[in-house]
């Protein structure tokens, strides 16, 4: 481990984790292309925090940005997962939304725009519960709407991770990308401690944390297109190929009886090893391999 | 959540907007702009109350250093003194840059 972790390699790399969120959002564009919308100086902030004592933030902790990415039409939404944990409200939920229903309609007008989602969030942001929640439904939504036509692409970096509605979200989308370092999820593990007990399930126990919801379990289980290590210029390059590969063939959400057949095989009377949990890249419906050279052969 | 106002005097103009800092625990957001005036104005909201000598002692401290014409707002999780004037710094290294 502290070979792999003083290793020159890993000392030079660009950390993707370690930029915040608006430099994160800046790196994946082509140089210098991409620009701020409904930045913090258009002060479209939360008008729920406030009535209940909580301090807002000038952006709503949401940041858009549009411009070009591989020299195609692309808009990047980045979460704060340092401001409500990244947590969705009616504005940031409404940026989101928003930015994915402009890029459709830029895509019908014949000018396909891609989505890149920069997912740090525990979902719905509990001070605006049923705007939050609502904001859901519209983003996956717009997602579902946008994917017809150019690559949505959620990317799941940090150990914030994605929750909540925010993982179903990243599960309608056209493609995930995850580092080891990233957690995908539904009910995230303090939530499920706080509700069952420690017994059942400790939330600080970071190895059984990991070894469940963490990006490499995700990535063998199929349910991740990418895994990719904490490193900005692998990063770049990862989000430029998707782009480039275009709308997946079949979308994973609408893979339902490859699911359900994986589910049912499962025998819920027995505790799984989450390391159980895996399946070949041969038992998806489209193996990452042969679509990578698909898109190599173009 | 309080909210604080603070004014000072100012000689020299701005050009350029900066931001910086999240509204995260123990940090905050220094939205810095560029004003109209021979003035400095700034509004400070914190989640933590009861801070308001602190708040202008940091401020006076700043101000007694910078003479932009500007409007500051702070939008603070409960940062410490020191954090707070790192980040007044960081804008306006920002803004001149």
């Amino acid at each position: 481990m502290s070979s792999l972790i003083f290793s020159p390699e890993y000392l030079q790399r660009r950390s993707f984790i370690e930029l915040n969120a608006r430099d994160r959002a800046k790196a994946l564009f082509d140089s210098e292309t991409g620009r701020e919308l409904a930045g913090p100086f258009d002060r479209i902030e939360s008008p729920w925090l406030a009535m209940q004592g909580v301090t807002p933030q000038a952006d709503d902790g949401c940041i858009v940005m549009r411009g070009r990415i591989g020299g195609q039409h692309a808009v990047v939404i980045a979460f704060n997962g340092s401001f409500q944990g990244g947590g969705i409200g009616e504005v940031s939920g409404a940026k989101l939304s928003a930015a994915l229903d402009l890029a459709c309609r830029d895509s019908e007008n014949g000018k396909p725009t891609s989505a890149v989602l920069l997912l740090e969030t525990g979902g719905v942001r509990l001070q605006e519960a049923n705007l939050g929640l609502a904001a859901v439904a519209e983003i996956i939504s717009s997602i579902v709407a946008l994917r017809r036509y150019a690559p949505v692409i959620s990317v799941i970096a940090g150990p914030v991770g994605c929750f909540g509605g925010m993982s179903l979200a990243a599960g309608v989308s056209s493609y995930i990308v995850m580092t080891p370092e990233g957690r995908l999820g539904l009910n995230g593990p303090e939530v499920i401690e706080e509700e069952s007990g420690v017994e059942e399930f400790d939330a600080s126990n970071r190895a059984l944390i990991w070894s469940i919801y963490g990006g490499q379990q995700r990535y063998n289980q199929g349910l991740v297109d990418v895994l990719v290590d904490d490193d900005t210029d692998q990063m770049i390059k990862t989000v430029r190929d998707l782009i480039t590969k275009g709308v997946p063939p079949i979308n994973r959400s609408e893979q339902v009886d490859l699911y359900r057949s994986r589910i049912a095989a499962l025998d819920p009377s027995t505790q799984w090893a989450p390391g159980k949990l895996s399946w070949s890249a041969a038992s998806l419906a489209r193996p990452i391999g042969r679509n990578q050279e698909a898109a190599t052969d173009k | 959540m309080e909210q604080i106002e603070l004014n000072y005097s100012a000689k020299r103009k701005i050009s350029k907007n900066a931001h910086v800092g999240v509204v995260g625990s123990g940090d905050l957001e220094v939205l810095l702009e560029p004003k109209d005036a021979d003035t400095a104005s700034v509004r400070i909201r914190t989640s933590v109350d009861g801070f308001k000598d602190n708040w202008k002692a940091v401020l006076d401290r700043f101000f007694s250093q910078y003479d932009g014409a500007v409007h500051i707002e702070i939008n603070d999780a409960g940062a410490t003194p020191g954090a707070v004037y790192l980040r007044l710094q960081q804008a306006v290294e920002a803004s001149e840059s």
